[in-house]
């Protein structure tokens, strides 16, 4: 950017920006309008934002491999912490209001329903990656640091796959993100071939896009 | 058989529901300024027209001795997947949809086949408010004060013969009054079924109204089956057809996903659903910070209808 005072401003507009949707579900819950089902209504919420934080995240570097973009490059870590604060309002909600601290209920629940072990477990992985995202722990784990973060792929593959599992049949919210994760992926890897060198990370991905015999 | 005797009530036992629609003037009142103020338009023409009260509504003692749902939650949150996934839908998108003229055709195994108007429905069955409890297999709950008449009652008009093992029920099919039809979300028309005992059951109905009024478009209107101790779903809406049969009849939930939604569906906290658990249940109307409630085997009808598995592995038959 030219005019490096912009910087913080955008900086400061997209976090309002993306605290948004957190005041609006504070705002419903304080004036009682989140409906019939208010529990599901904040865990439904919490859970659709984490799903497009993860997406906003993912989109940075293919939009800069597409239209040569890198204002965007700048919100990417926000964005990936906001994905990872509206995931923790999602299992807090889940864990808090939902079951209540009731272990007895976690303990019976928790293995009946795959998609909550698909669920916790893609947040177990955020983990790691938000503790790693400050400039600090950039430059202690080097190369390390983009392995590990290679990680975010899995997460946002187990998002979609959770939010799948627990649709009783109407697929079409879950096929959405399916559909923009995988145009994503898609950019990477045809980008990765196109490079000098084929990056021998994409060929499990490859061929999951393309089938086992191309 | 299971014959329901004509209790009779004298009728000063009704009048209070004047006082009732009163009550409900004020809360719908005040609710819908409440609405109005938050900027938010949820019923179009919804309160209009569900606004007729039914006459000659008696009590019955099938009725639980619960304070029903808020009338807004219970016209609201719906499944009706006719007009939409989503809760909210139903309510949106029901509101054109045409409930007159309208008929049931009886057909099958009875000696007496034929069609039934529902203006015919409505002056030839007592009709009685049954406040019963609504488990939906999503794991929420509500109490409903539904209006109905005895299923049993009216099948009998049609001479149900002895090979008449079972019952099914299907929905119309309306596409362009019905917008969910239009997606193949599940096999249209939706279709449920019922074992004769189950259907000639008392606690049975089919409701034609809710909170002493007619029945709102988005809860199934003009007639839907109400049966209490199973799964919301079983409780198929806007009935054009009832066939009566020799064999087990296909049911749409569970052409859909047959591991998951069986053909009986009782309520049991016992046997979890293959990717949640059944035990407990969200309480619908309450607050963030409501506690769940305890699912009752049969959804706490037991007593009434826990003789008809006798020796049933429910295990086995979800």
């Amino acid at each position: 950017m030219r005019n490096e005072w912009l910087v913080p401003v955008s900086r400061a507009t997209v976090f309002t920006i993306a605290l948004l949707p957190f005041a609006g579900m504070v705002w419903d819950a304080v004036f009682d309008l989140l409906g019939p089902d208010p529990i599901e209504a904040l865990h439904f919420r919490s859970g659709d934002w984490t799903l497009r934080f993860l997406m906003f995240t993912l989109a940075c570097t293919p939009l800069k491999l597409l239209f040569q973009w890198k204002f965007q490059l700048r919100f990417r870590r926000m964005l990936g912490l906001f994905a990872f604060f509206y995931a923790t309002i999602h299992l807090a909600v889940y864990l808090v209001l939902d079951l209540s601290f009731s272990w007895q209920e976690m303990v019976e629940d928790i293995p009946k329903s795959p998609y909550v072990l698909v669920g916790l477990a893609a947040y177990i992985l955020l983990i790691p990656l938000a503790a790693t995202s400050t400039r600090k722990m950039v430059q202690r784990l080097g190369r390390n640091w983009k392995k590990l973060h290679r990680l975010v792929y899995l997460v946002a593959t187990l998002g979609v796959v959770h939010f799948f599992w627990l649709v009783k049949a109407d697929l079409s919210e879950p096929m959405i993100y399916a559909g923009i994760l995988s145009l994503l992926f898609l950019v990477r890897i045809v980008h990765n071939m196109k490079g000098q060198q084929f990056v021998p990370q994409a060929a499990p991905l490859l061929r999951l896009f393309l089938g086992p015999k191309s | 058989m299971l014959i329901r005797k004509q209790s009779s009530i004298p009728s000063s036992e009704i009048t209070d529901y004047a006082l009732f629609k009163q009550r409900r003037a004020i809360i719908k009142a005040t609710g819908a300024s409440l609405i109005a103020g938050a900027g938010f338009s949820v019923f179009p023409q919804a309160l209009a027209q569900s606004g007729k009260s039914l006459a000659g509504v008696r009590k019955s003692s099938y009725s639980l001795n619960e304070t029903p749902t808020d009338y807004d939650d219970v016209v609201r949150y719906n499944n009706f997947y006719e007009f939409g996934t989503g809760k909210g839908d139903p309510v949106k998108n029901s509101q054109n949809f045409k409930t007159r003229p309208w008929s049931i055709s009886i057909e099958g195994e009875v000696e007496k086949p034929g069609r039934i108007d529902m203006e015919d429905i409505l002056k030839t069955q007592q009709l009685e408010e049954r406040v019963y409890r609504l488990r939906c297999v999503e794991a929420w709950s509500m109490v409903v004060p539904w209006v109905g008449f005895s299923l049993a009652d009216l099948l009998k008009r049609f001479a149900p013969t002895s090979k008449a093992r079972f019952v099914e029920f299907v929905t119309l099919n309306d596409p362009e009054q019905m917008p969910g039809q239009r997606v193949s979300v599940l096999k249209w028309p939706y279709r449920e079924g019922l074992r004769i005992d189950e259907a000639m059951h008392p606690l049975t109905i089919l409701a034609v109204g809710l909170y002493g009024e007619i029945l709102p478009n988005q809860n199934g209107a003009p007639v839907r089956l109400v049966v209490p101790w199973k799964y919301g779903f079983k409780s198929i809406k806007s009935i054009v057809k009832i066939r009566l049969s020799e064999s087990m009849p296909d049911t749409s939930w569970n052409i859909s996903a047959p591991g998951e939604y069986g053909f009986y569906a009782n309520v049991n906290p016992n046997v979890a659903h293959p990717r949640w658990s059944q035990k407990r249940e969200r309480v619908i109307g309450g607050s963030i910070f409501s506690p769940k409630r305890d699912t009752d085997m049969f959804n706490g009808y037991t007593d009434q209808v826990g003789h008809l598995y006798a020796g049933m592995n429910l295990q086995k038959y979800y």
